[in-house]
């Protein structure tokens, strides 16, 4: 087994230091690792591996000149392919944007770069984040890297198989109705939804503006710290991103979670739970117990109209931020078409697949003049009313846990053809999004298959401190990645 | 029925382009007539993953519009997305406002035939303005360039409170004059920063109002006129015929004289407004709307009543003056210059307003300043033109705009006031014209006027028509 | 509540889609099933409760209105599928 490619980052910052490892070593080292393992997961749309060994030979001369130094000069990174990179495409998944070259880059991007944090490659996910399996890529299908026959879950599907498979150290995704958080449980590793407004979301393409935020996805919760301290903060180009103090995550995993107040709301666990994954969160809750926090039962009864009021409004927003797709100024535009009109609705047609195309309708259908009050207006006052409870129960508890998805992976195209029970595998996680509050996933056990079950903390606004100390004290005390670890079965087909 | 039996409703929906420095929701310039794309970037491009920041002077102008339209200030504001496709709008939704302006039940006062009236202001509300099409002569397509979208507007929309065309010429002129004086915007027509959508029913008195048509973009005062004056008779026309009138968007031809119906029937509007999810609330404090309202500049009713009393301007002189911010900064510093504020007062209402209007001109293109018409007027004061070669030296102001000294030196137009070249002059009409001399002998004055008329035509004008008056006087009298 | 075919129709001409008649019934389908699982939403005790636009409570923040010219203009239309002129080119548009 490759030694380099299994280390988190901070292990590889360490062994930098002590100069155990060299920049092009570690680069090397992963570039090996996609050579042998992207043909079965999938996980890149456009990889990056010259290029990355290029840079990290630039990088390594300079350190070695003394002209630069930084902790994570020369970590390799794999990013999302709805951020958009400056010179290298961002395609989204979407034949829409098969051959788009951002003119500029995400904010998110620049803090990357700042940090000489090398870019390995776009990764692959649902067609413009929307989907819960990655199978709505028009480029491929990711595979589950613990069982290629399954979907790595999504929409960050690549972020998450490729941090799974060890492609990549670890990854940014974005999740707007659990599109970090799920494919992170479904892959076995760690990924952290910030607080709306932590992270700044100028340059992701946008999928539903009042629920995305840009997160890590990592092997584990120390390295989820580091990441969000890179990229956290107020960014003046998006109004949306909050002035808050800057905070060092990573000085807030003090491994002692005594005294820590813990909701688990029943209602989380009822239909619709698989029971392998229920079980696995109550021996979590008892490892809880025994580390000193007071767990107790609440009632949150949100979650069937939260999942109702997600669709709503991020359908809303798409239909309308998916707008400027017109084929015009950039994108697919229609060979064929003669007129104005063929251009926006031929170019839209071909260029988007079936499940943004339902997304757009559903939105335009919400929106349009006589369902606004009855549909998303009546979601926005729910979506008040979410927030109000999710406020209830954090006036006497500090963290909220749940299942992260109510399945463990399931096989690729078994819910390809029904869309609601699709959007069902996002019950447990769009409430989070809907009151803009930061939820994190980490693995908590394997089911009968031997695939991942990922335990969700829910933080309250701008907590990711405490959710972050709280999943970093249950992985201390478990080491779920020297237990279990994926093993690449079946596939092939 | 006669057309005579039916009475005009108008109101008007107004778009000014706001003077500031930047885009409303990114840092490009605002320069008109750019080459094509380059004051771009990639947010008014609408570039995937790219966000809006509101400029606060955009708040700040509408405010200040809004207050010096009567205005009540809304301390609760947000932006809306206004939905549809059209190439010259980037992102396919028009960032606007929806049920929240900032701006809201106001009004303008203009002078009518039965005096003063209100025109009732139900809005004004900041959005931003679309790119611009071109039509392409080599291919025969159509070339888009972005450099206007997202230039910052304010959108009045009036109450349909106007019943004939002078009242919406004269609204269009009070707020155009208005958004001139507390500088909000430039209201240049040519660069349609100053444009309206006209909407335009009929009715009989006492009866409810007709269905309105609209017509979109129009930018002259002169179209406007006409396009009213034609689609209220095709109303009454259609109704006369017993047709129906549909409410619609029009677009008036100015060639033809007629207006034209935009857009496809089956394409029923719904623009799909909702909150713009990626700004924030606007609300305002009241101390934010009281400091601004405390630093509005002098608005044109309170400079009128300043130019009534203090240089005894009429009325009707008074209103032509301050309808144009740049009419009475003009007049107001040539005074400075030359001190005669009834001379200053004629040239713009006799000679300069006649130009304005033979060449279509708005008074912001003027192209010569304060200090040139002053010396124009120190000139003829002095004696050293006369008010006849006064009028050629203003001609020449408009072409070639520079020094009124110079003008006169350069064109030899000083006037010859030595009494030996007078003399001369005199001497040699009155030599030629021995049958006006016995006309003015036999009591006819006017042979006076003829013989004068004849010195100054054969001086080509610079002779000073006082002294030649005089002597003429003086010789015949002898 | 049943969405009809005339309505997707209707949508689709507002969203800019061409669907064929396979869409046209899955989509139908589809938005019938997503709109009756939202009846839940009708469930909710939203009585007297304000709208939420965003996830954060923000306010006024604006941008001062100073010019910073983007450099790289001629990036902007590096992806046009159809340019000349330094504009975005498309057939004829009669306005």
């Amino acid at each position: 087994m490759n030694k380099i490619t299994d280390l988190t980052v901070h292990e590889l910052i360490e062994k930098l230091a002590n100069k155990e490892l060299t920049i092009t070593e570690i680069t090397q080292a992963y570039i090996d690792r996609i050579n042998e393992k992207e043909k079965d997961v999938k996980a890149f749309i456009t990889p990056l591996t010259d290029e990355a060994l290029e840079k990290a030979k630039e990088i390594q001369a300079k350190v070695e000149a003394g002209e630069l130094n930084g902790a994570f000069a020369g970590i390799p990174i794999g990013i999302k392919d709805n951020l958009c990179t400056k010179g290298v495409k961002t395609t989204c998944a979407s034949k829409m944007l098969e051959n788009f070259v951002s003119p500029y880059s995400a904010t998110i991007v620049e803090n990357i770069e700042k940090e000489n944090i090398i870019n390995l490659g776009k990764l692959n996910m649902d067609e413009f984040a929307m989907g819960s399996s990655t199978e709505n890529s028009y480029f491929a299908k990711t595979r589950n890297p613990w069982n290629l026959n399954k979907v790595p879950g999504g929409s960050s599907g690549g972020s998450a198989a490729a941090v799974a498979a060890n492609l990549v150290p670890w990854a940014l995704g974005s999740d707007t109705g659990g599109s970090i958080r799920q494919p992170a449980s479904l892959c076995g590793v760690v990924g952290l939804k910030p607080t709306y407004g932590l992270v700044s979301r100028f340059g992701l393409v946008a999928f539903a503006s009042s629920l995305d935020q840009i997160g890590p996805i990592t092997k584990d919760v120390k390295d989820a710290a580091m990441l969000l301290n890179l990229i956290a903060g107020h960014d003046e180009k998006d109004t949306t991103s909050v002035d808050v103090e800057k905070k060092d995550y990573v000085q807030a995993l003090k491994n002692d979670v005594k005294g820590l107040k813990i909701a688990v709301p029943k209602e989380f666990f009822g239909e619709g739970i698989n029971e392998e994954v229920k079980a696995s969160l109550e021996k979590a809750i008892e490892k809880y117990k025994e580390l000193g926090a007071e767990v107790e039962e609440v009632s949150l009864d949100i979650a069937k109209y939260a999942l109702a009021t997600y669709y709503i409004i991020a359908c809303a927003e798409a239909s309308s931020n998916l707008g400027r797709f017109d084929g015009i100024r950039y994108g697919y535009r229609a060979p064929e078409a003669k007129d104005l009109k063929e251009i926006f609705k031929k170019s839209r047609s071909e260029g988007f697949g079936p499940e943004v195309k339902r997304r757009i309708i559903l939105g335009t259908y919400v929106l349009s003049s006589g369902y606004y009050d009855a549909y998303y207006k009546k979601a926005q006052q729910a979506r008040t009313l979410v927030m109000k409870e999710f406020n209830k129960v954090f006036e006497n508890y500090d963290v909220i846990l749940t299942p992260t998805s109510p399945v463990t992976a399931f096989d690729i195209g078994s819910k390809s053809e029904n869309p609601l029970e699709m959007y069902l595998a996002d019950i447990c996680t769009v409430s989070v999004n809907i009151a803009g509050l930061p939820g994190i996933s980490i693995p908590c056990g394997v089911d009968s298959e031997g695939l991942p079950i990922g335990m969700q903390l829910i933080g309250n606004k701008f907590q990711e401190e405490t959710i972050l100390n709280a999943a970093y004290t249950y992985e201390q005390a478990t080491n779920f990645r020297n237990t279990y670890k994926p093993e690449f079965k079946g596939g092939a087909n | 029925m006669s057309r005579e039996d039916y009475e005009l409703v108008v109101g008007v929906e107004v778009h000014a382009e706001l003077s500031t420095k930047t885009k409303i929701f990114c840092s490009c310039p605002t320069t008109f007539g750019a080459a094509p794309n380059t004051q771009t970037c990639p947010i008014c491009m609408a570039m995937p993953g790219t966000l809006p920041v509101l400029n606060e002077k955009v708040v700040e102008y509408a405010v200040k519009a809004g207050l010096a339209t009567n205005c009540t200030i809304s301390q609760d504001s947000k932006n809306d997305r206004k939905n549809y496709f059209y190439p010259d709008l980037p992102k396919a939704y028009q960032i606007s406002q929806y049920d929240k302006p900032l701006c809201k039940e106001g009004y303008v006062e203009i002078d009518t035939k039965e005096g003063k009236k209100k025109i009732g202001i139900e809005r004004i509300h900041i959005e931003e303005d679309t790119g611009k099409l071109n039509h392409d002569d080599f291919s025969g397509g159509s070339l888009l360039d972005l450099n206007r979208a997202g230039v910052p507007l304010i959108e009045t929309v009036s109450k349909p409170d106007m019943r004939s065309i002078e009242e919406v010429d004269s609204y269009l002129r009070k707020l155009k004059s208005i958004f001139e004086y507390i500088e909000v915007s430039d209201c240049k027509m040519q660069e349609a920063s100053f444009r309206a959508d006209v909407n335009v029913s009929v009715h009989k008195p006492g009866e409810p109002f007709g269905t309105r048509t609209e017509m979109k973009g129009m930018d002259s005062f002169r179209s406007i006129a006409r396009a009213i004056e034609y689609e209220k008779n095709r109303q009454i026309d259609v109704i006369e015929e017993g047709g129906t009138v549909y409410q619609e968007t029009l677009r008036w031809d100015d060639v033809s004289g007629k207006t034209f119906p935009m857009r496809d029937k089956e394409d029923a509007e719904d623009y799909r407004y909702f909150p713009e999810p990626d700004l924030v609330a606007i609300k305002l404090s009241e101390e934010y709307i009281e400091n601004i309202k405390n630093n509005l500049p002098e608005l044109p009713e309170s400079r009128k009543q300043r130019y009534l009393e203090e240089y005894k301007l009429s009325e009707k002189d008074a209103n032509i003056i301050t309808s144009s911010k740049y009419l009475s900064e003009l007049f107001e510093g040539s005074i400075k210059v030359c001190n005669n504020p009834k001379a200053v007062n004629n040239w713009i209402i006799s000679d300069i307003s006649r130009i304005l209007n033979e060449t279509e001109m708005d008074p912001i293109e003027i192209p010569f300043d304060c200090n040139q018409l002053g010396k124009l007027v120190i000139l003829i004061d002095k004696g050293t033109i006369s008010s006849s070669i006064g009028k050629k030296v203003l001609e020449e102001l408009f072409e070639n705009p520079r020094d009124p000294e110079e003008i006169i030196k350069e064109k030899g137009w000083i006037q010859i006031s030595d009494e030996g070249a007078i003399k001369e002059v005199v001497t040699k009409i009155l030599e030629a014209n021995p049958q006006s001399i016995a006309d003015f002998k036999a009591g006819k004055d006017r042979a006076l006027g003829f013989l004068v008329g004849q010195a100054m035509k054969e001086t080509k004008g610079k002779a000073n028509p006082q002294m030649l008056n005089k002597m003429f006087l003086e010789e015949l009298n002898k | 509540m049943q969405v009809s075919k005339e309505e997707i129709l209707h949508i689709a001409n507002l969203a800019m889609l061409d669907l064929n008649e396979n869409e046209i019934e899955k989509y139908r389908e589809n938005l019938n099933d997503i709109l009756d699982f939202s009846e839940t939403i009708k469930n909710a005790h939203t009585e007297d409760l304000d709208v939420t636009i965003g996830a954060n409570e923000a306010k006024n923040i604006f941008r001062k209105d100073e010019v910073k010219k983007f450099e790289d203009t001629e990036s902007l239309l590096q992806n046009a599928p159809s340019q000349a002129q330094n504009m975005f080119k498309i057939p004829k548009v009669i306005q």
